[in-house]
């Protein structure tokens, strides 16, 4: 941990692109990322716009991915999905990061009772599949695509939480937290400057490897109905509105079905190969 | 030597998780003087240390009973507030190991300038050229460029000189250092202990020098204070109880030694183990082990006799 934590930015990230399916993940993700962020500019169609084209039209050069029910580009969707889907997915994983960092860090720093309801809290939290969960929590807080972030991010608190929880009570016995207390130093001041920055290789695999499982999850959500709503542009809510005309017009589930899945991966590999990296045990050989 | 004394320890009582491990330890220590504290491992040196400092993780550990004074101040009593003042700012400590004393995501620099920032509110540059001068002080080259370096970057003779710098940045009056030592080499060890006594006399601080090292203290300490088993079995003068140990155990711990003994000859070892803080039994605790054991010394526990020589033994040597 202690070579990972202090690697240079740029060198973290020539690492992290040193193996192929990273470097792959990382050259997809910079496509969509793109996508997503000049999605007005680079979209052909307004992608709310119906009759651009005949309903279900299959691909064709002047929309590559042919267009929906109602004659919308699925392109221009798509991009505009990606915006949706990638803001969501960091949204999700900002909020279960946080709070799960903060609540795991605390309760073990603090220990004793707190950390044992701490602990039952987060055992009840996690005998609830994730995804009941976030549908749980949709149904209090009402649908659309921010009430869906919102559920999928707090239904994602305790396994962050969970895995923060047992990284600082190694922290916490190690004995420089001990020559912080000698030196007068209190207990907000080793939270912060002494375990957070200790904690932040393991907060950041675990954001990367949660960010595909994210976008899934508010896609899944979508799919349901629950999260973000028609017209939007969202992958989940495109599947799901393809989903009848899979056996006329299968573009419009193949699409989105595939940029879901090469968002998800190219997430995944870079966060593997980050996790590969940060790990102090497998980083002196690669 | 005569006057008040800086820290006072009396009748210290520990129990960890309900277990006794410290009982009735009393030992002071005056302005700029140096006491050694020794004994076996576990036998409760730095347990006391860290009751001194108020370190002592609760649970399972707990102050039963006794006073801690420092500087008239009844440490036990103190709130939190008023502890984290004390500490890093009139008391310093230093640890066992500076391989895992250290923070490995800080800069050294930052992690000395930490105690100027907490007790003094110095602010960053100001923090810096107190820092590079401290690093100056404990004897490591070219200090200011030093100050970027990270843990893993130094050897384990500079991470304890720079474990040193922390806990001397706010001059305390009192400097805990718990087995500064052990885990370096042999010629290693002697810098730092010189550099610790120099920076004794410069500071004019008190030192609480625990080891289980006899021949450091022989050198370094003033006074000596030995314990058994979670009690003080005898506290005298360096070269009185060198010369003369009384107590039976710190007799055979003595002889353990091996400057005590001719070249080539197998070192003496005292028989048998410390008994657990859990079975420790109503009389001296090492009697079991003890070669002059009385039949009284397995039920009546010996009091501790008074200064200069402290000695808490039935059957003591001439």
């Amino acid at each position: 941990m202690s070579t990972a934590a202090i690697l240079p930015p740029r060198r973290l990230i020539a690492r992290t692109l040193g193996a192929p399916g990273a470097m792959a993940g990382s050259v997809i993700l910079v496509v969509l990322v793109i996508g997503a962020v000049f999605a007005s500019l680079l979209s052909p169609y307004d992608p709310n716009a119906t009759r651009v084209c005949p309903r279900l039209a299959a691909p064709s050069l002047a929309h590559l991915f042919g267009c929906d029910l109602f004659g919308r580009d699925i392109f221009s969707r798509i991009l505009h999905g990606a915006q949706l889907s990638l803001a969501v997915g960091l949204l999700t994983v900002a909020i279960s990061l946080v709070a799960g960092t903060i609540f795991g860090m605390v309760i073990a720093f603090l220990g004793g009772r707190i950390d044992r309801i701490g602990v039952r809290m987060l055992d009840v939290m996690l005998g609830f599949p994730a995804i009941v969960l976030a549908i749980l929590i949709v149904a209090v807080l009402g649908v659309g695509a921010f009430n869906a972030a919102l559920a999928v991010g707090i239904s994602g608190i305790p396994r962050i939480a969970r895995v923060v929880r047992s990284a600082t009570l190694t922290l916490v016995g190690r004995e420089f937290v001990d020559s912080a207390r000698a030196v007068g130093a209190g207990q907000t001041r080793i939270l912060r400057r002494h375990l957070l920055p200790n904690l932040m290789p393991i907060v950041i695999v675990l954001g990367s490897l949660d960010l595909g499982t994210a976008i899934l999850s508010t896609a899944t959500l979508s799919f349901l109905g629950l999260g973000a709503q028609p017209p939007q542009a969202e992958w989940g809510a495109m599947l799901s509105a393809g989903r009848e005309f899979m056996r006329y017009a299968p573009w419009t589930m193949i699409f989105p079905g595939l940029a879901l899945f090469l968002a998800v991966m190219s997430v995944n590999l870079v966060g593997d190969r980050l996790s590969h990296i940060l790990d102090p045990r497998a980083s002196k050989h690669d | 030597m005569t006057d008040a004394p800086l820290l006072a320890v009396e009748g210290l009582s520990v129990a960890m998780g309900g277990v006794p491990v410290l009982e009735d330890v009393s030992f002071s220590i005056a302005p700029g003087e140096t006491l050694g504290l020794v004994g076996e491992s576990g036998c409760g040196k730095s347990v006391t240390a860290l009751s001194i400092m108020r370190l002592l993780p609760d649970p399972p550990g707990r102050i039963t009973a006794g006073r801690i004074l420092f500087d008239g101040v009844d440490m036990t009593s103190l709130d939190i507030k008023a502890l984290r003042a004390i500490r890093g700012d009139r008391i310093g400590m230093i640890f066992q190991e500076p391989m895992t004393s250290l923070n490995p995501v800080f800069t050294i620099g930052d992690q000395i300038g930490e105690s100027l920032i907490v007790h003094r509110g110095l602010s960053g540059a100001a923090a810096r050229a107190e820092t590079a001068r401290l690093l100056d002080l404990v004897g490591i080259p070219a200090a200011k460029k030093q100050l970027g370096r990270y843990p893993h970057e130094l050897s384990g003779g500079q991470r304890q000189r720079v474990m040193i710098a922390i806990a001397l940045a706010c001059s305390p009056r009192l400097l805990i250092a718990d087995e500064p030592t052990t885990a370096l080499d042999v010629t290693v060890q002697a810098q730092i202990l010189d550099l610790i006594g120099r920076l004794r006399v410069e500071f004019g601080m008190a030192v609480l020098l625990i080891t289980h090292d006899l021949g450091v203290v022989a050198e370094f300490c003033d006074r000596v204070a030995v314990m058994y088993a979670g009690r003080l079995v005898e506290e005298a003068p360096s070269a009185r109880l060198f010369a003369n140990p009384r107590h039976r155990y710190t007799e055979a711990l003595l002889h353990t030694m091996p400057a005590a003994n001719p070249p080539g000859r197998k070192l003496p070892s005292i028989s048998g183990a410390v008994p657990a803080p859990a079975d420790r039994g109503a009389g001296c605790i090492f009697a079991p082990r003890c070669g002059f054991a009385l039949p009284r010394c397995a039920s009546e526990l010996p009091p501790l006799t008074d200064p200069p020589h402290r000695l808490r033994c039935w059957n003591p040597a001439a």
